[in-house]
Order: structure tokens, then sequence, then C-alpha cells
């Protein structure tokens, strides 16, 4: 991670309450907020596609995980945890290489220096329901975990080859929601878009508006997904969607072009549009800051 | 085959008659008058990782049926800008019905994530005035 290629957008903050506030471009103004008992930071990696191989869009398809990775582990101030939100490797029809991709993957993760959360994206889990995904990373394909005072919800809306997440865990999630307090913070991490982005380019969770409106009732809920490859930020309601970029390939824009694309590389400035994100939070759930780093 | 039809507020209920299968597809409001106007009946071959074919051409305002078939998976057939979706079951042929009610071209795709090549899995639906 190189500062100089911040861009003026790189640093966001975001209110807990009440939609997003662009801060002035100043390093500065990540850190407001910070500094209580309770403040905690965690990064979020996304789009890895371990095993993507087209040189045109990305000639160092080895090279940008190991950036990545390393760029965290010289955070200044490290976070709690890392999460890689899915596609963590790139589809295969072949099991056997999927398996393989998948250990690869968990052994490059590995050099992280903080602790590691995971979880899958169709390219990982929809052609087999999860079932390879849950054999290297032997975990739950949706589960909670509180962090500081912050519930952490991951949704699987993936392991179905259909872009749902069911009955059963809408169910679930209603059940787990109804022993929360109406002011948990709650940060809801899942693949593709709860709400329906883009369904044109299959950028939707078709049952995802079920889940949003169970999460409607607390006052300070934000979502963090991968899967549309840039940045992108929404709201439903009171509720904030924030899309990050991926590490290893660009799409375009929403709704930019006819049809969705891999966009590609550009030598004169390799990497762009690539890159992860760090979000500072409070444990009170009042204030969070988002700081969008590029890679390279 | 036979399709029994009835409408739930402004979406179509769709079944395969005598299957196991059911399926639904929201679809815009019929207009009084055409919703039993004869369908233009339209096949379409969905398959890793293609459509045949990948353009459909209609008139704005022309009844539609799309007669699907999937052999390899179930994919989807999903045309977003007309809230018309259906899922292709192997062995078995599955209608869609609708109204092109606007013209433009409109994306439709496989909304199944089938495979290596899915998101390959797309043609266009070109509604034309006349």
């Amino acid at each position: 991670m190189d500062d100089k290629n911040y861009s003026r957008r790189d640093f966001m903050a975001m209110a807990g309450v009440g939609g997003l506030v662009f801060a002035s471009g100043l390093p500065g103004c990540a850190s407001t907020g910070a500094g209580g008992q309770g403040d905690f930071s965690f990064v979020q990696l996304t789009d890895i596609h371990w095993g993507y191989g087209n040189p045109k869009v990305n000639p160092d398809t080895r090279g940008t995980l190991t950036k990545a990775l390393a760029a965290v582990n010289a955070m200044e101030q490290k976070p709690d945890f890392v999460v890689f939100t899915g596609d963590l490797t790139q589809t295969t029809d072949d099991p056997k290489v999927r398996r393989q991709r998948l250990r690869e993957f968990q052994d490059m993760s590995r050099s992280l220096n903080v602790p590691v959360r995971y979880f899958a994206g169709e390219h990982d889990a929809s052609l087999d329901r999860g079932e390879a995904y849950l054999e290297v990373f032997g975990a739950q394909l949706n589960y909670t975990f509180e962090h500081k005072g912050i519930l952490f919800i991951v949704l699987d809306n993936v392991s179905d080859p259909a872009p749902i997440l069911g009955a059963k865990q809408i169910a679930w999630l209603k059940d787990d929601l109804t022993k929360q307090r109406a002011d948990q913070p709650i940060v809801v991490l899942t693949h593709r878009p709860l709400f329906s982005m883009y369904p044109q380019w299959d950028w939707a969770t078709r049952d995802g508006q079920q889940a949003i409106d169970l999460l409607m009732p607390f006052k300070n809920v934000t979502v963090f997904y991968g899967h549309v490859h840039h940045e992108h930020h929404h709201n439903t309601g009171h509720i904030q969607h924030h899309a990050s970029k991926a590490v290893m390939f660009p799409l375009s824009p929403v709704g930019s072009m006819a049809n969705k694309t891999q966009l590609p590389w550009e030598a004169a400035q390799p990497y762009k549009g690539l890159g992860w994100r760090s979000v500072r939070a409070t444990s009170s759930g009042g204030s969070q800051h988002m700081r969008e780093h590029d890679i390279g | 085959m036979l399709l029994k039809r009835r409408q739930l507020a402004g979406a179509l209920l769709c079944t395969a008659a005598g299957g196991a299968t059911a399926f639904y597809v929201h679809a815009p409001a019929v207009a009084a008058g055409t919703a039993d106007a004869p369908a233009r009946r339209l096949s379409v071959q969905a398959r890793k990782f293609d459509f045949a074919p990948k353009e459909i051409r209609v008139t704005k305002g022309e009844r539609v049926t799309i007669v699907l078939t999937s052999p390899d998976f179930v994919h989807g057939f999903s045309v977003p800008d007309f809230n018309v979706r259906a899922d292709g079951i192997p062995g078995k042929t599955i209608e869609v019905t609708f109204i092109a009610d606007k013209a433009g071209k409109f994306i439709f795709l496989c909304d199944n994530f089938c495979g290596e090549d899915h998101d390959k899995m797309t043609g266009w639906l070109i509604v034309t005035e006349t």
C-alpha cells in the first residue's frame, strides 16, 4: 500500500445512523471518533479469485494477493481481524481443482499476522453447495460472532446456485435477532448485495429484502459485501451497504456498460481498480470509518 | 404442455401441467383484453454456457411465451426489466408468458450460478415499436 496512491475518495467517514458522510479526503479524517477503549478496526478483503488466469486483466495473479496481504501485515495499527468476504477462489467445474485452490488460498492467507475469518462466495460454493469449502475451512457457511460489543452476522447467499438466502437461513436470522436489543450494533457480512443492486448483471439476492426487513428495527446496521468488484455505497432506509474493491480484478461500475465487463489491465496504472478496505469501529456502534486502500 | 394459469396481483402463477415442478414468474399486470390474446411462442434453449437463440426479437405490446428447455442444469432465464424469470428444469419444458410492454434492448441472463463461464450466459430481448 502506498499513501501516494490515495484518491480524494479514499477516506470516508460514515455515521452509524443516518447515512454516509464523505470526509474531506484528509488522512486525519480516518481517525475521527477513534481512541475509546472499545474502538477497534478490521480489514475486509474480497474477491480473491485464486486460480484466475486472464493476463489481459491481471498479469500478476499470484503477486496481487501477496501485495495485499503484505500491506495488511504492514499496517501501523494492526486490525483486530481480517475478514475475507467470499470468492476466495475462481470457480472450476473440477472438484479436485476447487479443493486445491481453496487450500492454496488458505495457505496464503495464513501469512497474515492477525486473526482471520472467512466465508464463501458463489465461485467457492455454488457448484457443490459449499461441500469443498466446508471440507477445507471446517466452519459454517453462515454464522455470527461478537467482537467488542458489535454483533457480526455472516449471511450465506451463495451456496445455493440461485442467489438466495433461503427460508431456513432467514428463519435462523429471525431467531437470532429476536434475542438482540434494539440498540445492538450489527455488522452484516455477506458476499452478494442483499438489496436488488442490478439484477441485470446478477447483482442481487432474490430474497435479500426479507433479511433487510428483519434488520430494519435495529437502528445501527451496516452491511459489508463484495461480488461487484468495485466500491459502491447504498442505503436501504437507515441500513448502509458498502461494497469493496476486489483483490484480483475490477468489474465495470454498475450499469455503466451493456454487459458486465472485466476491466483490462493498464500498464501505466498497474493494479488500477484493485483494493481492500479497513474499517474502524466503536463498540457503541455510534460511528464507523472506512478507508479504501489501493493495491500496488 | 398445458399450462394452468391464474393471475395473482400482477404476477402470473404458472404450473407445468402434471409435473411435480411448479414455478412462478412475476410479470407486468396483464392489460384488459390482452390477457387471453394468443401468445407468440418462442423456443429458447439454455445450455452451459449459452442461450440459443442469443437474441429474441418481438414487437411492443406482443404477448410472448418463452418455451424454455435446459438439458444440463437448472439454468435461470431472467429478464429483469420485465420482472420475468423462470428456472429451466432438465427433462422438462417450462413456459413463461409475459407482455413486452416497452420498447428497447433488454438483457436476459442465467441467474443460477452454473459454472466457469456462467457470466457469459446472457442474451438480448429486443422489443421494437413496430
